[in-house]
């Protein structure tokens, strides 16, 4: 799981089947001080998040499509929650 | 899951027999601004996506979970075609209480 935090949203009207009803949103990897990480990328939402919002994504396909869908849908990432504190003990 | 742009087509008669049927188009994906991130890939076709589609797709081995052979040596797989993206602007809703 990786934080992230959510940057916008992907409308598309054509789409795979298993797409249909799902919000697809924009989330931006951060590390844990807030700051951006990377590449941005897609992640489908189960916890109704929306832009700003720090959220919890798993990168990673069997997680997906076990929330998501049955076992035989296209699903990546996923949005698994929304992140109300980050707290680092150790700073260097 | 990503964006990217359908830049062409690949046509191959002589393929592995999960690919027959299938079009496969040649996709340049692209960052939340819709600038050129990485190099171009070769993705099947699941939604009938043509040159210039803006379009998003799935990589890794749920790619070849659009094939109806779920084994099917794919690894990319167009998933949608995009009408809009929104980027928001305003950074971190609440960043000073959340990362402490």
């Amino acid at each position: 799981m990786i934080l992230a935090r959510v940057k916008g949203n992907v409308v598309a009207s054509v789409k795979y089947p298993c797409y249909e009803g799902q919000r697809l949103l924009i989330v931006q990897p951060i590390d844990e001080k807030g700051d951006d990480l990377g590449d941005s990328f897609l992640a489908c939402d189960t916890v109704y998040a929306g832009p700003g919002d720090t959220v919890l994504v798993q990168r990673e396909g069997n997680t997906a499509r076990q929330l998501l869908g049955t076992s035989l849908d296209p699903f990546h990432s996923v949005i698994v929650g929304i992140v109300d504190k980050v707290s680092v003990e150790i700073k260097e | 899951m990503q964006l990217a742009k359908v830049i062409g087509t690949v046509v191959a008669t002589h393929k592995h027999d999960g690919l027959k049927g299938y079009k496969m188009m040649i996709i340049q994906p692209l960052t939340d601004s819709l600038q050129p991130s990485g190099k171009p890939v070769v993705a099947i076709d699941s939604v009938q996506a043509g040159a210039n589609d803006l379009v998003h797709w799935v990589s890794a081995r749920e790619a070849t979970l659009v094939m109806e052979n779920s084994f099917a040596p794919v690894d990319a797989a167009i998933t949608g075609i995009v009408d809009d993206v929104y980027v928001v602007g305003g950074g971190i809703k609440n960043k000073e209480e959340i990362f402490t």
